[in-house]
């Protein structure tokens, strides 16, 4: 089953034409990592999906819900708002700077949205917190304020907090590259538990072994475009772009 | 006349300085929300870059600011008079210093809250947006409660200044306390009322120091 579909996404911020006919699939309890260089879109197509920003022109289709299609003049149009937020619900995204809040306990952090959103008890939404942070590692957290963790627990409870809400596909922009360096395995950790429970997830990274040992799928983008797109073994292997080549060879030292 | 004697006279223009000081915050504070809404307000009916919300509340906030508060207190006690002739019944002094200052602090106000309402970084908004929530739970679980802490010392520096001013209330004889300092002071020729005054609102800041202080220290249970 496909859990998200988008075709031909254009996406400019005035002059500055970022997505450049973007193209991509993702099935059911797969992995898909996005690499590229910084500046190439990668957040901005995340962006796109998860209905932080919106695409001047395309498709995108998530879990057969119809986000947005084009027009015959070829012009996005959104669907209704009733059905935005309820495609939302499918989606949770995990960000470079965390952004949890920081007036909340970590409890908190992450039963505001279960209990607001989904109206759950505030019983059941403890219990579900409760689980999730024991999963997390994060086990006795529960009290503590997200000024009192380190950033990799900090990113570990806005994983849990996204979780959470039962999303059917997980969304990660850079997860790890706010984190001193010691710190990025903890998440991967996670993130490779999440995979081996086969969660369907969205991963834009820098960590070039994750995207090899761990996704299904890899693209490879520049400068608005998808310049790869296959297994990684054909990305990084069989590679056969030359930019692709030449980024590769800067991030990734081949194990 | 004893210190006894002068405090118990001065106690009612006590009792009127704590009214309008209240009376002011309790209005000023959510008017002053209000107002930085409208002040931050992106609407433009007519495209383009006139935003009529924003560019009303700008003019309103600068005059607020650009007048003396004294001026003000006098155009909203006179100014019916003199506009409309309607006649000044002594009843309305306490209203007139009343709406002078909240909508003069409302306007002070209105600043603070902005300039907090921006320093709140744009992910707490995304990620509110995300989970879910619409944009009132956004504002009013996520954003406000960030903010107020944000501007409380701004808001201690307001409300310092508001227990001195409203001695300015004096101009149209409303009976707060420094107005009964000054009546007693000519008719005793003593200045054991002034210092009485002093003291009163010494300590009346003393407590308001205290009291944000306080919250301050509630509030401070996460960076
Ligand atoms: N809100 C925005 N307004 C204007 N330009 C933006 C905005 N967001 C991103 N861009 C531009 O879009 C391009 C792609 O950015 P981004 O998607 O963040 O790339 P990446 O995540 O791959 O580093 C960059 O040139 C960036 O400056
Ligand atoms: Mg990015």
């Amino acid at each position: 089953m496909k859990m998200i579909e988008a075709n031909n996404l254009k996406k400019s911020f005035g002059e500055n034409e970022v997505l450049k006919n973007i193209s991509l699939e993702v099935d059911k309890g797969d992995v898909l990592a996005i690499i590229g260089p910084s500046g190439s879109g990668k957040s901005t197509l995340l962006r796109c999906i998860t209905q932080l920003e919106t695409v001047d022109s395309g498709e995108i289709i998530i879990c057969g819900d119809t986000l947005v299609k084009n027009n015959e003049q070829g012009k996005a149009v959104y669907s209704s708002k009733k059905d935005k937020a309820k495609i939302s619900r499918h989606l949770g995204l995990v960000f470079q700077s965390f952004n949890l809040f920081p007036h909340f306990s970590v409890m908190r952090n992450i039963t505001e949205a279960q209990r607001i959103v989904l109206g759950k008890s505030k019983q059941e939404s403890e219990e579900t917190a409760v689980e999730l942070l024991k999963k997390m590692g994060l086990a006795g957290k529960e009290n503590a304020y997200p000024c009192e963790l380190s950033g990799g627990q900090q990113q570990r409870v806005s994983i849990a907090r996204a979780l959470a809400l039962n999303p059917d596909i997980l969304l990660f922009d850079e997860p790890t590259s706010a984190l001193d360096p010691e710190l990025t395995g903890e998440i991967l950790k996670v993130m490779r538990a999440l995979a081996a429970e086969k969660m369907t997830m969205v991963v834009v990274t820098h960590e070039m072994l994750f995207a090899k040992n761990v996704a299904d799928k890899v693209i490879f983008m520049d400068n608005g475009y998808i310049i790869e797109n296959g297994t990684p073994d054909d990305v990084f292997n069989k590679t056969r772009n030359e930019r692709t080549k030449a980024f590769l060879s800067r991030y990734y030292s081949g194990e | 006349m004893t210190i006894q004697n002068i405090i118990s006279q001065l106690g009612e223009g006590m009792l009127k300085t704590c009214l309008l000081f209240f009376s002011t915050l309790i209005i000023s504070l959510p008017l002053g929300l209000i107002i930085s809404f409208g002040r931050m307000s992106k609407w433009a009916p007519f495209g383009g870059k006139f935003k009529p919300l924003s560019l009303i509340t700008r003019l309103y906030i600068s005059i607020m600011r650009g007048t003396p508060l004294m001026l003000q207190i006098m155009v909203v006690y006179f100014g019916p008079y003199y506009l409309f002739g309607i006649k000044i019944s002594a009843s309305y002094q306490i209203y007139a210093a009343i709406i002078a200052f909240a909508i003069n602090y409302a306007a002070y106000f209105a600043e603070i809250y902005r300039g907090g309402i921006e320093s709140i970084a744009q992910g707490q908004y995304e990620a509110a947006h995300i989970l879910g929530f619409s944009k009132n739970q956004t504002f009013f679980r996520i954003i406000l409660p960030q903010v107020m802490k944000r501007i409380l010392p701004s808001v201690t520096n307001e409300v310092i200044t508001l227990v001195k001013d409203t001695s300015l209330a004096f101009v149209i004889a409303y009976a707060e306390m420094f107005t009964m300092a000054k009546r007693i002071a000519a008719k005793e020729t003593s200045m054991i009322p002034f210092v009485v005054a002093g003291v009163f609102y010494y300590v009346f800041n003393l407590i308001v120091a205290l009291v944000m202080n306080g919250i301050e220290k509630k509030m401070s249970y996460y960076k």
